[in-house]
């Protein structure tokens, strides 16, 4: 079905930058309107997948072009979770950073360039053209690679230059995938692609240019032999943008994974194994490193990498249950891992420093925040009944009906590493008895600061935990929905008649 | 530079460039040219005079920050682009007024999104080329 | 003339690929820009050479009936060119700041934050 206004997230976004930019020196004003637009674009996602949920997919021809000759936006259920989750994360951290974000950085364009990122991500989500995402994903590594340097300090500066060598690699990789694409199948828009790519008689050629999507958003998304930037530079930028970057950035390389390798390159056996090793190492490579990590960061880091590996392992196994775990688990992430960098954030505003050896204490001097961080920490483990429990159930129960012993002992032993970096975690930082620290001069402490900062550091936490709690104990409503995600990507079929507006033959 | 060649022809060749890409402006919508290249053309001519006046003359002849063409570009832009949702058509659908312009000519939605365009890529390259010169 | 351009593009991919496994800061940028090149010639190469045969049909035909010079790659390319315009240009003012800060062009020196207690 037609409808012109589901660009609306990626405009409202823009239209936010927009204003911003005209206040560039006036502070206070971009605090408010931040706050203002956040809230505002979150009525709009949520408007958005009422409609998208009650209707079905929802498409637009940008210009009237009919597709597949022009750029077509998409609306299908699973982009407009994933519009509801990054504008859900977009308001936590903005509302966050109004408090710890000093004033120094918002004079150079963060709140502006945040919402151009979000921008980014809403349009990579919506877009249902190929070259588009690519020019979505400019948008938005672009606007990462400013916010990842606002500031300017030596680690940043370091971090930024392998961050931003990585992505830019992966973007001329994820070119030149579109370029023998375009070449071979004549077409940019993926419905179209998705019949196209089928006839193509030269299967070698279409492998090849699936191994170079799959490198190419392999690197975005952290994946096994392509994620050493990942942990190098995602501890360096101040809390809230680890935060959008930790909870978001991978995760739109996920997305365009599950959407690519299901759309239109159907994985054959050797691309499905391919995929299930990659998973099972990227689990193992990022459990091991968290243990080794003093810097709790650089501990959600490599847990980042480590997640990033169940998404990848229901992809490769490649059942319905297998991908409605992946989604599940990708909706748990994006939640859980925001609001980790933001408590991180905390954490630092608390004692000034991130290093587990020398924090402690916490639990006797702040029970409350405890109990508030707990939550978080112990859905990530996947503690029945919260949240990661259940994504980690189905992938298992896909891991099992197609004989993947292996994987689900990887999957298991994943888990097991979370766990004992997490409960590591919790004793040295929360029960240990705490160290007098010496007082750092160029911080700026939780108790120095005015209340309404201190609150707006607060409610962002709190309202994660909440969707966190909802996703936990309300987990039928999200199966639900991942159930009629996993089965509108494996049956494609709906997707390009949305798209394309005729009948296909389901084969 | 301190050739006096080079400095006096700069000052006939700044408007003369700007100029010339407000002609290739408006003649992008069927023929070569547009708002980007337009766009590059005019921070060319800016960047010229800089080369041979300093950069401080140059900042002297534009009088603000260049960095504030770009939210006023971005505006334009978004609106004309927007403007087609409003009576319920797709985004970037083209609208044109029924009447030409003299001189102009047929003057639709295309033309703002890409007198947008031109500001911020003004913008945005003399922002870079600025930054770059300073801290040299 | 197609077999000059994928020599060509051959040349600019390897280029690129050596130019970013050298150690220095600047030789990264000069490979990342190359390697952008090289993909953009890419495009233009697969989107099918075509002389002189502009894609405009009788009003009275539906379809084309003959082969036509595709006008999307050209689009594309021009996006490309585009992006990296600003992207590259972000990366050499990075290069600046970071070869400031950590007075060096030597990119194994950049490892202040992969050791875990800095």
């Amino acid at each position: 079905m037609n409808n012109p206004y589901i660009v609306l997230p990626v405009l409202f976004q823009l239209f936010t930058a927009v204003l911003l930019l005209f206040f560039w020196f006036r502070v206070n004003t971009q605090r408010l309107i931040t706050i203002i637009c956040s809230l505002t674009s979150v009525g709009i996602a949520i408007w958005l997948f009422s409609e998208v949920y009650n209707n079905g997919i929802l498409t637009m021809q940008a210009g009237e072009w009919k597709a597949p000759f022009g750029i077509t936006f998409v609306a299908d259920i699973f982009s407009s979770t994933m519009v509801l989750l990054t504008s859900i994360s977009g308001m936590a951290v903005a509302i966050f950073a109004t408090g710890s974000i000093r004033n120094a950085r918002l004079k150079f364009g963060f709140f502006p360039i945040l919402n151009f990122l979000l921008m980014g991500l809403h349009g990579a989500f919506l877009t249902g053209d190929i070259f588009n995402l690519y020019v979505w994903f400019e948008i938005i590594i672009i606007a990462s690679f400013v916010l990842i340097t606002i500031g300017g300090e030596k680690a940043q500066i370091e971090g930024a230059m392998k961050y931003v060598t990585m992505n830019l690699l992966a973007s001329a990789i994820f070119l030149t995938a579109i370029a023998i694409l375009y070449g071979m199948a004549g077409s940019l828009n993926m419905a179209d692609l998705s019949g196209q790519v089928a006839q193509i008689e030269n299967r070698g050629l279409v492998n090849v240019v699936a191994i170079l999507f799959l490198v190419g958003f392999g690197i975005k998304s952290a994946i096994f032999p392509l994620y050493f930037w990942l942990p190098a530079s995602y501890h360096t930028p101040p809390p809230a943008i680890s935060a959008i970057f930790g909870g978001l950035l991978t995760k739109v390389g996920v997305y365009a994974l599950l959407r690519i390798f299901t759309l239109i390159f159907i994985p054959d056996e050797f691309l499905s194994n391919l995929l299930i090793v990659m998973a099972a190492l990227t689990i193992l490579s990022g459990g091991l490193g968290a243990i080794l990590q003093v810097n709790m960061r650089k501990i959600f880091s490599y847990l980042i990498v480590c997640h990033i590996g169940f998404m990848i392992a229901g992809l490769g196994i490649y059942t319905e249950l297998a991908i409605l775990g992946a989604i599940f688990y990708l909706i748990h992430d994006i939640v859980v891992k925001t609001n980790l960098f933001l408590i991180s954030g905390l954490i630092f505003k608390l004692k000034g420093t991130l290093n587990i050896e020398k924090l402690g204490g916490i639990y006797k001097k702040y029970p409350k925040y405890a109990l508030l961080i707990a939550i978080s920490l112990f859905s990530l483990v996947g503690i029945p009944p919260l949240s990661g429990f259940w994504a980690k159930i189905f992938l298992i129960q896909g891991g099992y009906q197609e004989g993947q012993y292996t994987l689900i002992g990887f999957i298991l032993l994943g888990s097991f590493l979370t766990l004992w970096v997490i409960a590591k975690l919790w004793s040295e930082v929360f029960w240990k008895e705490s160290v007098d620290l010496p007082k750092k001069i160029n911080v700026k402490y939780f108790s120095e600061l005015v209340p309404f900062k201190q609150w707006v550091m607060i409610i962002p936490i709190v309202f994660l935990t909440i969707i966190t709690l909802y996703i936990g104990l309300a987990a039928e409503h999200i199966i639900i929905l991942s159930k009629q995600i996993s089965y509108e990507l494996m049956n494609p079929s709906v997707y390009i008649e949305a798209v394309l507006g005729t009948q296909i033959e389901t084969p | 530079m301190k050739t006096i060649i080079f400095k006096t022809a700069s000052t006939y060749l700044l408007p003369l460039l700007i100029l010339f890409s407000v002609f290739i402006l408006l003649r992008g919508h069927y023929l070569p040219g547009g708002g980007f290249v337009g766009g590059l053309i005019a921070s060319i001519a800016f960047i010229i005079h800089s080369f041979a006046n300093g950069l401080e003359k140059t900042k002297t002849i534009i009088k603000f920050h260049p960095g504030f063409l770009m939210p006023i570009g971005l505006a334009i832009a978004l609106l004309s682009g927007a403007a087609p949702l409003l009576i319920g058509q797709s985004l970037m659908t083209g609208l044109w007024f029924d009447e030409p312009i003299a001189v102009i000519g047929m003057v639709g939605s295309a033309l703002f999104f890409d007198t947008g365009v031109y500001l911020v890529v003004i913008g945005v390259t003399l922002t870079i080329i600025f930054t770059i010169t300073e801290t040299i | 003339m197609e077999l000059l351009l994928v020599i060509l593009i051959g040349l600019l991919y390897a280029a690129g690929i050596y130019m970013m496994l050298r150690r220095s800061m600047v030789k990264l940028i000069l490979g990342l820009i190359l390697l952008g090149n090289g993909a953009n010639m890419l495009i233009f190469l697969l989107g099918r050479i075509v002389k002189g045969k502009p894609p405009i049909i009788d009003s009275a035909e539906k379809m084309f009936t003959e082969i036509y010079a595709d006008p999307v790659p050209q689009a594309l390319i021009l996006t490309a060119i585009v992006i990296s315009f600003g992207l590259q240009s972000f990366a050499i003012i990075l290069v600046k700041r970071a070869y400031k800060i950590t007075d060096t062009d030597d990119l194994d020196e950049l490892n202040t934050t992969d050791e875990i207690y800095e």
